[in-house]
């Protein structure tokens, strides 16, 4: 399987967008970090850590769920239901800048999910969107604003992330 | 119009009879038992091999429903599934509306059944007027017009003195008095066996010594008065044992099991299927253990269905608010041969006493024997045939069983009452040769 | 992926037919679920264009309205049906109702009944999703589910917590669906009531059974209060309700029996001065309104999980 990211890309890659949203956002005390379960979570807490070595800086960082958004829930045949877990968003998101973090984006579905969410927990000021690997196939109108690596890829292929907190190691990979 | 079964297995254990026999049949009689008899002018019926002849089967205890709740069944559909369960007679309880509690009424069961021309139909009368366990009925009327035993069943007779009375009265007619075996006050509003299985599903019940304690009382007065008491659809172990005892002391006590108390305890009730609700309801193993040891040991005198039909409507609803009952005429032979002779519990002599002579002896019926000069009511068995109970092929008009569905062994072949053919098996593979 | 992602009926019919991996994935959604209770907008869009009927054959408030609620956090379509003015005092059999009421195509139905089993019933006929809510003196399933919910939430674990159940043990569903639950997830259940409402074969259960409120309280981690209806209170059950409060009221002097940590539980609705004193009921060992804000979590839960239907194989 192709590796499309060792360790030392993802880390450089994390700390080239730190410096991007600190350019960006022009400071980071309205920044509030949102991981999108599952990995999207690691990743966010990584780019805290980013930020807060750059800036010396603490950015709240959330985790967000968006299963009960999804759209392949409602009017679908019956199967099984997706596992939901549990959303944590310890900080006001009203009037702030929210940068949603995900691994990979794809579709955008989950992306829409996730907005659709965050707007029930309030009403941010800007929402922004960072995710580790860009693999084409949009099929909603969404973009990111950082992306570590865009990797263009097939339908067919499937693009595997892999990160130490939760599988040991940092790769990415497409098969 | 003479017949001749050739080659059968009879067995007669009144006569003391088991082998291969003749059976020549002469009107509506017997004529000669024994072997190569010479046919003459008799119709040949070659019995196929393994095939059992027996005295015709005699369910003592059946619901007919009419008069009064024809919905649930008639004298015609009721006797309609008799024969095809291969009963030649049924005796049949009073608590039909209005109950069988004169003898115009009891004549009117037996116009009907005369009509229906099929199984024998025997009355049992009512203890008291309405079933209300208050005044005595006139059993000697009752008894002048055809009825052969009194009863409240459906209820316990209301108090001891009446049952008492009942006891003495009855007892110049030799009739015996069939008691459903229940405290009411112990009943209460329970639908279950009272037990682990009734716990967990949340419904009130029914101890078994609620039975047990109405038994002892009757017993009690069979001994005080000398008078007969059966105990109806037995079903707990402490009933039994109360049986026992009594006869063993001498007591004129008698009592009947059904095929669903020695086959199915209350885990049955698991899923609240309304064709498992029965009263006395399904018990416990131990219970099931013990009614087998009384088949066996002979505490147990007859082997009875409480065929109790009701319409699908009334047995769709909440298990609480559901009639208790289930149909058994059909069922019966396969049950009693599948977890009876099927296991070597009891042998097939012992069966077709249960099923045959006790009933006859208990309610002093002709038959319940094949004996030269006596009436030709006979039931052709084939005890390996395989059937799968289909309740909606059931002859009876109501079809609530709990064994729709159950693969089981043994059926009845042919029905021959009166020497009239009056049914022919046509899933059992031989049986054309009654037709 | 060992992991239970799904419920193997689509059914809620008792916790019976739940085993431990399947109760343990109903509590860990409840725990998202109650977190969307604490959002500034409690709604998530999950059941969107799903109908729910309710339908109560007896009086229930908060069960119904936890229900209800549950329902609308999920953006269900919700209708619901109590039995007053209805066609059941019609005489319509509880089959036929359900019949009508599918005819509406609804996904799920949530029936509350007086005779135990009228939720099997309306599993056998219905092709809707069929979820207990109480059905006579049977199970009570998703009250034993947010008891739990509220155990955990409280001692961090189920196994092995002492839990004590005391009342009417006869009479109620609550009991049956607790200890079903409770034993099968490791917890020490021990039942106590008159001698006159001990169901029997409760011992079979794998629970300890006492008549002595003293030796239940005794070291538990949970005390778990049964209401006791005003009608068993005269006649054959028990003589008066002075003396029931005597014997079986959980009062200050017993919940010290209890470990200095323990919990006070109760379904609801409580009778003050019957099954449970004042001072109790509102104490700071109370959890008693824990229990009603976990009952809509739980729900959510159970709702959520059985829109996906039934498993199916290769699912």
């Amino acid at each position: 399987m192709p590796v499309v990211m060792d360790a030392d890309r993802v880390a450089k890659s994390l700390t080239r967008i730190a410096h991007e949203i600190i350019e960006r956002n022009r400071g980071i005390d309205d920044l509030r970090l949102v991981g999108i379960r599952t990995r999207g979570v690691p990743i966010a807490q990584r780019l805290a850590a980013c930020l807060k070595d750059i800036t010396g800086t603490e950015v709240p960082t959330g985790v967000l769920d968006i299963t009960l958004y999804r759209d392949d829930l409602m009017g679908h045949d019956v199967g099984p239901q997706p596992l939901v877990r549990s959303t944590e968003i310890p900080f006001d998101i009203d009037g702030r800048d929210v940068l949603l973090v995900d691994d990979v984006l794809y579709t955008g579905r989950t992306i829409r999910a996730a907005l659709d969410a965050l707007i029930d927990f309030g009403r941010p000021r800007s929402i922004q969107l960072m995710v580790l690997v860009d693999r084409g196939h949009r099929e909603l109108p969404i973009r990111a604003d950082y992306v570590g690596r865009n990797v263009p890829t097939s339908k067919k292929e499937s693009v595997r992330v892999h990160l130490v907190e939760i599988d040991g190691r940092d790769e990415v990979e497409v098969a | 119009m003479k017949t001749l079964l050739k080659g059968g297995r009879v067995i007669d254990p009144v006569a003391g009879r088991d082998g291969q026999f003749d059976v020549l049949i002469d009107g509506d009689r017997v004529a000669k038992i024994g072997k190569g008899i010479p046919a003459g002018d008799a119709r040949v019926i070659d019995v196929p091999a393994g095939f059992i002849v027996a005295p015709g089967l005699i369910d003592m205890h059946v619901h007919l429903r009419e008069p009064g709740q024809e919905h649930k069944e008639t004298i015609a559909t009721g006797l309609a599934s008799a024969v095809a369960g291969g009963f030649t007679a049924v005796a049949c309880m009073p608590n039909t509306s209005p109950v069988n509690d004169q003898a115009g009424i009891t004549q009117f069961i037996l116009k009907r059944a005369a009509e229906a021309g099929l199984a024998r139909v025997y009355p049992i009368g009512a203890v008291s007027i309405g079933s209300n366990g208050e005044q005595l009925t006139e059993i000697g009327d009752l008894r002048q017009a055809g009825c052969v035993a009194i009863t409240d069943d459906g209820k316990p007779v209301g108090t001891a003195l009446l049952m008492r009375r009942a006891l003495e009265y009855a007892s110049m007619f030799m009739m015996p008095v069939i008691e459903h075996c229940e405290d009411p006050s112990l009943k209460g509003d329970g639908v279950a066996h009272e037990g682990a299985v009734a716990s967990l599903l949340g419904l009130k019940g029914i101890p078994a010594c609620a039975e047990s304690i109405m038994a002892e009382r009757d017993i009690s007065l069979a001994e005080l008065t000398g008078g007969r008491v059966h105990i109806a659809h037995m079903s707990a172990r402490q009933t039994l044992r109360a049986v026992r005892d009594g006869k063993a002391r001498g007591v004129h006590v008698t009592c009947e099991v059904t095929p669903h108390h020695f086959t199915l305890t209350d885990e049955a009730i698991r899923g609240y299927d309304t064709n498992t609700k029965m009263n006395p309801p399904l018990r416990e193993e131990a219970d099931r253990q013990a009614m087998i040891d009384g088949l066996r040991d002979g505490t147990i005198d007859a082997i009875a269905t409480d065929h109790a039909p009701h319409h699908a409507d009334e047995k769709a609803l909440e298990f609480d608010k559901a009639p208790f009952g289930i149909v058994g005429l059909e069922t019966a032979i396969p049950l009693c041969v599948s977890r009876l002779i099927e296991p070597g519990l009891i042998d097939w002599p012992r069966l077709i006493d249960l099923l045959s002579a006790a009933p006859a002896r208990i309610l002093g019926l002709p038959g319940g024997t094949l004996a030269e000069g006596g009436p030709a009511d006979i039931t052709v068995i084939a005890p390996a045939a395989a059937v799968t109970v289909r309740a909606a092929a059931l002859r009876s008009k109501s079809k609530n069983t709990p064994f729709d569905g159950w693969a089981l062994k043994g059926a009845a072949a042919a029905t021959i009452v009166g020497g009239r053919v009056v049914f022919v098996n046509d899933a059992v593979a031989g049986a054309e040769r009654f037709q | 992926m060992g992991d239970l992602t799904m419920l193997r009926s689509r059914h809620l019919l008792g916790i019976e037919d739940l085993e431990p991996a399947e109760i343990s994935l109903i509590l860990d959604t409840a725990v998202a679920m109650k977190e969307v209770g604490t959002r500034s907008i409690k709604k998530v869009p999950a059941l969107r264009g799903r109908t729910v009927v309710n339908l109560f054959f007896e009086p229930s408030t908060r069960t119904r309205l936890s229900f209800e609620l549950a329902e609308k956090r999920l953006s269900a379509d919700t209708m619901g049906m109590t039995t007053a003015g209805s066609s059941v005092v019609k005489g319509e059999t509880l089959i036929d109702t359900a019949r009508t009421l599918e005819a509406m195509s609804p996904d799920m139905i949530v029936v509350r009944h007086a005779c135990s089993g009228a939720a099997h019933v309306l599993a056998r006929v219905c092709r809707s999703s069929i979820i207990n809510a109480g059905d006579g003196t049977h199970e009570h399933p998703t009250q034993a589910l947010l008891d739990a919910f509220t155990i955990q939430g409280r001692k961090g674990r189920l196994a092995g917590v002492r839990v004590a159940i005391i009342g009417d043990l006869a009479h109620s569903r609550v009991l049956r669906s607790n200890v079903l639950l409770l034993t099968r997830m490791g917890a020490e259940v021990v039942a106590c009531g008159p001698a006159t409402l001990i169901p029997v074969g409760l011992g079979r259960m794998g629970v300890t059974v006492t008549t002595s409120i003293d030796e239940a309280c005794e070291g538990a981690d949970v005390l778990m209060m049964l209401r006791v209806q005003h009608e068993r209170m005269h006649g054959l059950f028990l003589p008066s309700v002075r003396e029931y409060f005597t014997l079986f009221g959980l009062t200050a002097a017993r919940l010290a029996r209890a470990k200095s940590d323990a919990i006070v539980m109760h379904p609801g609705p409580m009778n003050r001065g019957v099954e449970i004193a004042s001072d109790v009921a509102d104490g700071n060992q109370s959890v008693i309104l824990d229990q009603v804000a976990n009952g809509v979590a739980v729900r959510m839960a159970v709702l959520y999980l059985l829109a996906g239907g039934e498993q199916n194989e290769g699912a």
